[in-house]
């Protein structure tokens, strides 16, 4: 698997959503309001999506397939940034990583939608259609909480990790969209990963570790 | 928070039906939310959004004179269809 730059990249976005994803379905059912709910949830079921559509273009490159890349590899093995890790147990991180999120993935997909790889360039285009309803999500928070300090607390407590997203020739943009500066601090650097990958880990492979090579 | 109704338009020139409702601050999140909880499968054509007080609501109904012959059903329509059913069956089998 090392070594094959194509698919090291269409891993880390892939990991990135497919985290995420699992990260933000832990609040199907007790999201702040039942609307709510049904939207947070319905958000992360699309990054999932986002996430099976890359792993699609990664196994093949790889020769595998989209369950062995998802679910097979250990964790130290996953690309994603440490961003989407964290196991965020309030509604202001959640909804400020939420909306640093989108806007780096915002960020990143249209430098994909322009890059030289057509077949990734498709599929960037397609995800980006999707995320316009995750922006106008991410958005309408944002500006609600603006001046709540507890917001403003978790968005700058997760800034470092927000930078680490991107890649680094990203970065100022992605501060020019949020109103942060780069040089305040210190990126979090993807590659490296945090304790609570690993709990993620053992449950979302759980079933799939419980019977190897079963037909689901 | 305010309580938008929401109607649902499944089909361009059909009419739009309550579909159910949102409760969300504004409008801008009524509008996120709706999309999600009445659209996100493609059932839906457009929708309406109306704040529940925007609703001018009619419940009263005076008929203090009990005045069954203006309701359809002080007639009975039933016995006089089979006797016109049966003019009509006797007209055209002559006719032939």
């Amino acid at each position: 698997m090392r070594g094959n730059v194509r698919a090291e990249r269409l891993l880390a976005i892939a990991d990135d959503e497919l985290i995420l994803g699992w990260r933000d379905s832990e609040w199907t059912g007790i999201a702040p309001t039942l609307e709510e709910d049904v939207a947070f949830s319905s958000i992360a079921q699309n990054e999932i999506g986002h996430a099976r559509a890359l792993y699609e273009l990664a196994a093949a490159e790889l020769g595998t397939d989209v369950d062995a890349l998802a679910f097979d590899r250990q964790p130290d093995e996953y690309r994603c940034a440490p961003l989407v890790e964290l196991h965020l147990l309030d509604w202001a991180h959640t909804i400020a990583r939420r909306y640093l999120y989108e806007e780096a993935d915002r960020v990143r997909l249209a430098a994909l939608m322009a890059c030289d790889d057509a077949e990734l360039a498709g599929l960037a285009a397609k995800i980006d259609r999707e995320e316009t309803y995750h922006r106008l999500h991410a958005e309408l928070w944002a500006a609600r909480l603006r001046d709540e300090p507890r917001f403003r607390a978790a968005v700058e407590e997760l800034w470092p990790y927000a930078l680490g997203v991107v890649e680094p020739d990203q970065r100022a943009e992605l501060a020019r969209r949020v109103g942060l500066r780069v040089e305040s601090t210190q990126t979090v650097q993807r590659g490296q990963h945090t304790p609570e990958l690993a709990e993620l880990w053992n449950e979302m492979t759980e079933v799939r570790r419980s019977a190897p090579g079963a037909t689901w | 928070m305010t309580v938008f109704e929401v109607f649902r338009q499944e089909k361009k020139g059909q009419a739009f039906q309550h579909a159910g409702s949102v409760v969300a601050p504004d409008a801008a999140f009524a509008d996120a939310w709706a999309r999600e909880q009445y659209g996100r499968r493609g059932e839906s054509e457009a929708l309406w959004l109306v704040p529940r007080e925007s609703i001018h609501q009619v419940t009263e109904w005076a008929d203090e004179f009990d005045l069954k012959y203006r309701r359809v059903d002080g007639y009975s329509i039933k016995e006089r269809l089979r006797i016109a059913r049966e003019r009509a069956g006797r007209a055209s089998a002559g006719d032939r």
